[in-house]
């Protein structure tokens, strides 16, 4: 019973960033731009966010929580802004290849994580020694304890940061601007043909660029959820891992919709840290567990193929760039 | 002084070196209905882009309601009351028709798909049209489509419409209503511009024609001062005959045998039943039918693009006693016994060109297999083959390395169907082998044809225009529901007859 606990806490734990990557990356290619920069946009997120704590705790007397929370939130939103932005400018307004574009961005966003995760690392005196307590603190629980020492389902559902609950949130205002808004019904549109809706007046370029920098702020917050709660406040290198990619398989999971996303993130997260879990595995084998998550991606993809029902498809101009007089 | 909706002044605009609208003047009264003629690329569409806000004119001045416009994008377009419905539906598929209808207009930021399904319920019945909003795009049939966008340009409230070639794709009786609306929007004061190739048509509806030609506006007549003659004549430049030297069939033998052939689609209804009939060489056996009882599912039956149920289908080759079955075939061994189908789709890109491939490369997809070397690709037969479609054809483009999606929706079609042709096919199927045509490109269509099938190629060819079916076929097999409805010599039927057989109002023993 208390492994099951355990087991489920860190299948939630692992299922965050998940969200968060999904949900922007649902956003962004509602509006037909793939962006592969994602998993690069988390680990700006990531470290932006940690820096700009790590530098406001150490250059002042008496840090406070709140103004270490603010800061880290600001900074990491303006990484990840900063991010989608170079990605819109290069595909929507100079028309580069999305899926160069993307990648390129991804292995620069690493680089930019780990570079920056270095100097701070030497700046706190060592690999492991930086340290933001006073800003984790804010990131840590977040509902009042009473809630947190039900027993069972307290550990379960209340123990978690705000960041935890602010992903299902974001997950759940996606969903209803995309299925309930004007602005989400013309977003749909400019995905599905922006040829067609050019020719009803909406303004193609626009949306672009607001859903892929909207969704890149939200897929940065999966990266400071990492450092801040999951990690509470530090840095390893290429310590995010994978998790970036697993979110983007996750926006085929969940159909393109952040609600399915939701506990999509749920499964990945647990078959994410499954092998721990399942005594008597050795390290090889382990790893097989851990490719569990492609499997169920690529199982889906099969199923919803053959199901072919076109509201679950991918928005059909996805990867393709729009030039008015072009046809 | 005159009331004009829209006057156009000089107007001209380019593509890199083609010049598509040279120097154009026209005018549209208020409440008037106004046909555009022209040849395929002549720069109808092109003008008509630029009142609602695609292109912007490189040259000239618009003038809507006597004030001078700039028009720079759609959303300018709707502002002046300007809707067109495009000759490729302008429609997202997965979303409903209500949520096509209110795409891109302002609002409260919630959706009340209540409210709007009412005002369209509202508007719907106002023209007498029929349409379910909460239906979806994809579910629609072309007709459906086309009352989708017009419903949806009512609904912006504008009172100048412009239709780029509305009845391509519609059938006899959906032309009927499509006609209704249009007269009724006249009376209800809206001002109508319509691009046709149907000469026809532009003299049942319009109250005055406009004619272009290679980009200019050659002139505008009243239609009562109009007649098909003469209106060809300022099209083309010149006089031109029109018509088909139909000769009898020499020594006729069997070609293509279906016998007993059911066809079920994906949900298990049949689409064809129990059909059976005999496609000789040397004649031209017609198809006809209200669009969706069959026509392309028998067709695509003998190509081995669909799956047959129950029954066979035979082959008999030439100069050769035996006997192929064609149902238990590829679509690729079927291709290399030398029988050929050009399926021109309602949406002429939709099947077998790839619109950012130039034209050689298009040539190529057919071809690539016959070259010599097994693993090279030859390159230059398809030039010298696409060389000669845009000569024989008179396809207007720049020259044979432009991509096929550049070109006019005419111009596309004249390459679907001269590839297919130049295979040298014994047995050549063709559906809608003239959508959206000119008058002249259709009849150098049928000409070919009629070439193919003196040299004693088998020629079957699903066509709507039941006029010309009637010219050019030896006869014509009518479906009904799947069903033939009968099997008709056509020097002996009449239209009326036909068409009494195609809605199931007769019936005859096949
Ligand atoms: N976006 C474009 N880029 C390059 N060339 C173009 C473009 N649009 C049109 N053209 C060219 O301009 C000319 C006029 O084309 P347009 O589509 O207006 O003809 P059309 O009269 O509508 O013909 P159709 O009856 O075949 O539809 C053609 O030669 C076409 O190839
Ligand atoms: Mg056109």
């Amino acid at each position: 019973m208390t492994l099951l606990l355990t087991f489920l806490v860190a299948a939630i734990g692992q299922a965050v960033p998940l969200l968060f990557g999904a949900t922007g990356e649902i956003l962004t290619e509602k509006s037909g731009n793939l962006n592969l920069g994602i998993p690069g946009i988390m680990y700006m997120g990531g470290i932006s966010g940690l820096m700009g704590a790590f530098l406001y705790e150490n250059n002042v007397q008496d840090p406070s929580t709140f103004v270490g929370v603010m800061i880290a939130l600001v900074a990491s939103l303006l990484a990840s802004c900063l991010g989608g932005l170079l990605y819109s400018f290069l595909t929507v307004t100079l028309r580069s290849n999305q899926n160069v574009v993307g990648l390129a961005l991804t292995t620069f966003g690493v680089g930019f994580g780990n570079f920056f995760g270095g100097s701070l690392s030497k700046l706190a005196g060592g690999v492991g020694q930086i340290s933001v307590a006073h800003t984790a603190e804010g990131f840590g629980a977040f509902l009042p304890s009473f809630l947190r020492n039900i027993p069972v389902i307290g550990k379960v559902l209340f123990s978690y940061g705000f960041l935890t609950y602010l992903s299902i949130v974001i997950a759940v205002i996606i969903t209803w601007f995309l299925t309930k808004t004007r602005k989400g019904l013309n977003l749909i549109a400019v995905g599905e043909d922006p040829a067609v809706a050019d020719a009803a007046g909406i303004d193609v370029v626009k949306n672009k660029y607001y859903s892929t920098l909207v969704g890149a702020m939200i897929a940065g917050l999966g990266g400071l959820y990492f450092v801040m709660e999951y990690l509470h406040g530090t840095w390893s290198n290429n310590g995010f891992g994978d998790r970036g990619w697993l979110a983007i398989a996750l926006v085929i999971l969940a159909l393109w919709n952040p609600t399915n996303a939701i506990w999509g993130s749920l499964v990945f997260g647990a078959l994410y840290v499954l092998y721990i879990y399942i005594p008597g595995l050795t390290r090889a084998s382990s790893e097989l567990v851990k490719m569990l998550p492609y499997v169920v991606t690529i199982v889906v993809l099969v199923l919803t193929s053959k199901r072919n029902k076109p509201e679950n498809q991918p928005p059909s101009a996805l990867g393709r760039a729009y030039f008015r007089e072009e046809r | 002084m005159e009331n004009y909706a829209i006057e156009l002044k000089g107007v001209t605009k380019r593509f890199g070196s083609v010049v598509a609208n040279n120097q154009v003047d026209l005018a549209l009264k208020k409440g008037e209905i106004l046909s555009i003629l022209g040849e395929n690329g002549s720069g109808k569409t092109t003008l008509m882009n630029m009142l609602s806000g695609i292109y912007y004119p490189d040259e000239g001045q618009i003038l809507i309601n006597g004030k001078e416009v700039s028009i720079n994008c759609p959303k300018d377009a709707f502002d002046l009351g300007i809707g067109m419905i495009h000759q490729h539906f302008k429609l997202v598929d997965i979303l409903t028709a209500a949520q096509n209808i209110i795409l891109g207009l302002d609002g409260g930021m919630k959706l009340d798909m209540k409210k709007i399904n009412q005002e369209i319920d509202a508007l719907v019945s106002k023209y007498g049209f029929d349409l379910t909003p909460a239906e979806k795009i994809y579910n629609m049939s072309v007709s459906q489509k086309q009352i989708v966008e017009i419903v949806k340009v009512l609904y912006r409230g504008a009172d100048i419409l412009i239709f780029d070639e509305p009845t391509a794709v519609l059938t006899p009786q959906e032309t009927e209503r499509l006609f209704t609306v249009l007269k009724k929007m006249k009376l209800l004061g809206k001002s109508i511009i319509i691009i046709t190739h149907k000469l026809n048509e532009v003299l049942e509806i319009s109250d005055r024609v406009a004619v272009l030609r290679k980009g200019k506006c050659e002139g505008v007549v009243e239609t009562k001062d109009a007649t098909v003659e003469s209106l060809t004549e300022l099209m083309v430049g010149e006089k031109v005959e029109l018509n088909i030297q139909r000769s009898d069939p020499k020594k006729p033998e069997k070609r293509i045998e279906m016998r007993g052939v059911t066809v079920r689609n994906s949900e298990g209804l049949s689409i064809l039943k129990d059909i059976s009939f005999v496609a000789k060489s040397g004649e031209i056996l017609g198809i006809a039918g209200i669009s969706g009882n069959g026509q392309k599912e028998l067709l695509e039956a003998i190509a081995g693009i669909q799956k047959v149920d129950s029954g066979e289908i035979l082959y008999y080759p030439p100069n050769s006693t035996t006997v192929e079955k064609l149902s238990e075939k590829t679509v690729r061994e079927i291709q290399n016994l030398k029988i050929s189908l050009s399926f021109v789709p309602e949406d002429r890109l939709g099947m077998g060109l790839v619109g950012s491939m130039d034209l050689a490369d298009n040539m190529m997809i057919r071809s690539y297999r016959s070259g010599d070397s097994r693993f090279f690709t030859d390159r230059k037969t398809p030039r010298k083959l696409a060389k000669k479609i845009v000569d024989k054809l008179e396809v207007a483009t720049p020259d044979i390395n432009t991509p096929v999606r550049k070109l006019s929706g005419g111009n596309v079609q004249k390459i679907l169907v001269g590839r297919e042709i130049a295979l040298n096919p014994d047995v050549l199927m063709v559906a809608y082998p003239v959508r959206g045509l000119d008058i002249t490109s259709s009849y150098t269509i049928y000409n070919l044809l009629n070439e193919q099938k003196e040299k004693g190629v088998a020629v079957m060819c699903v066509g709507e225009d039941l006029d010309v079916l009637l010219q050019l076929c030896d006869r014509i097999l009518v479906l009904c529901e799947g069903k033939i409805s009968c099997i008709v010599n056509a020097k002996l039927t009449s239209k009326e007859e036909i068409g009494m057989y195609m809605t199931g109002a007769r019936k005859a023993g096949v």
